[in-house]
């Protein structure tokens, strides 16, 4: 229940973010000190999502098949394949790792 | 804008890449949905974020807090914060394309990467709304649709371990990660990032290492003078493909 309370949010302030740039007068967000900080923010969110991804499990840092995941993932990237045959690399790699049996 | 119907709406430029980027945007929705019921959301809750949040990188980061134990306010906090970047989307096309009345509100929940993009890279001003409506209706309608896809075969699956699919939320994050990675100064921040998070895993509760990293790169964006539309590139660049190795990106088309 309460899980629902914190996604209507997420999706209220999500679409007040996008509101706000129609609303406020330009030269208020033209700031391009506030343009960097989305920018950099968004680099560091993702780069902080794929390692917690990576390797938390808990509040305990555990290497298993997902690092497999990781690197599969970064090859088909550097292959320029597209977003899906990414993901399923990084699936596919990390349950045949399991499969081989390193969890 | 005059409403005019195919053929000719077809034979804008702008329309059939905002269509194009729609399916190849609209097809990795399966993955959302997948990873999103494995994560623990129900159906509903997935189609909710699809729908009303409409912002891949937010949607992947609430769900991929709550995969990894975090509370629901460390869910909403990193997806709000991912969620920034669509603010200075929406004041770049409030100067492009003035909507005024009922339609600024409907643009303002198509303001995502890739509407920005497909919009910000036309030179015509009928092009550029046409471009932004199309990629944002387009995305809107195939990336719920196949949301719902991947939720309901992704609730098919059983155990999501035996099938890799938390390799797959790796990797989704990484393909959302890696288009922004031009350059030296990205990777840096990426890297930062990367360390702080590892560094307070161990400390403090799930989700919480997310949002001290965002803490970390506001203040490496506050400090440093890099390119102003650093890591505002969309997630799949509408352009790609016409202008290799260069990205149409945001702020470069007049």
């Amino acid at each position: 229940m309460s899980l629902w309370v914190w996604l209507l949010l997420a999706c209220l302030f999500a679409y007040a973010w996008k509101l706000v740039g129609y609303l406020l007068p330009a030269s208020l967000l033209q700031n391009p000190r506030m343009s960097r900080m989305a920018g950099t923010m968004t680099i560091g969110l993702l780069a902080s999502l794929t390692i917690v991804n990576t390797l938390a499990s808990g509040q305990a840092l555990v290497p298993d098949a997902r690092l497999g995941a990781l690197a599969a993932a970064a090859v088909a990237l550097f292959l320029r394949a597209p977003f899906l045959v990414v993901v399923l690399a990084g699936a596919g790699a990390a349950a045949l790792l399991r499969l081989g049996g390193w969890n | 804008m005059p409403i005019t119907w195919p053929p000719k709406l077809l034979r804008s430029p702008a329309v059939r890449v905002g269509l194009s980027i729609s399916v190849a945007t609209g097809l990795y929705g399966v993955s959302f949905g997948a990873l999103s019921v494995t994560s623990g959301l129900d159906f509903w809750q997935t189609m909710a974020l699809s729908f009303l949040l409409f912002s891949g990188g937010s949607q992947f980061a609430f769900i991929g807090v709550v995969a990894g134990g975090g509370s629901g306010f460390a869910a909403m906090g990193a997806a709000t914060l991912l969620g920034m970047r669509n603010g200075i989307y929406g004041m770049q096309l409030n100067v492009l394309l003035r909507p005024r009345g009922w339609r600024r509100y409907a643009a303002a929940q198509l303001t995502i990467d890739e509407s920005t993009a497909t919009s910000t890279g036309q030179s015509d001003p009928d092009e550029q709304h046409r471009g932004f409506w199309a990629a944002g209706i387009g995305i809107l309608v195939l990336w719920n649709v196949f949301t719902a896809v991947g939720a309901l075969a992704g609730g098919a699956l059983g155990d999501p371990k035996q099938w890799g699919l938390d390799g797959a939320a790796v990797a989704a994050f990484l393909g959302l990660l890696w288009p922004r990675l031009k350059g030296r100064e990205p990777v840096a921040i990426a890297v930062v990032c990367a360390l702080a998070t590892v560094l307070a895993v161990p400390f403090v509760p799930a989700g919480v290492p997310i949002l001290i990293a965002a803490v970390v790169a506001a203040v490496i964006g506050w400090l440093s003078h890099g390119r102003q539309d650093e890591g505002l590139e969309p997630d799949i660049d509408p352009y790609a493909e016409r202008h290799p190795g260069q990205h149409a990106g945001t702020g470069g088309a007049t």
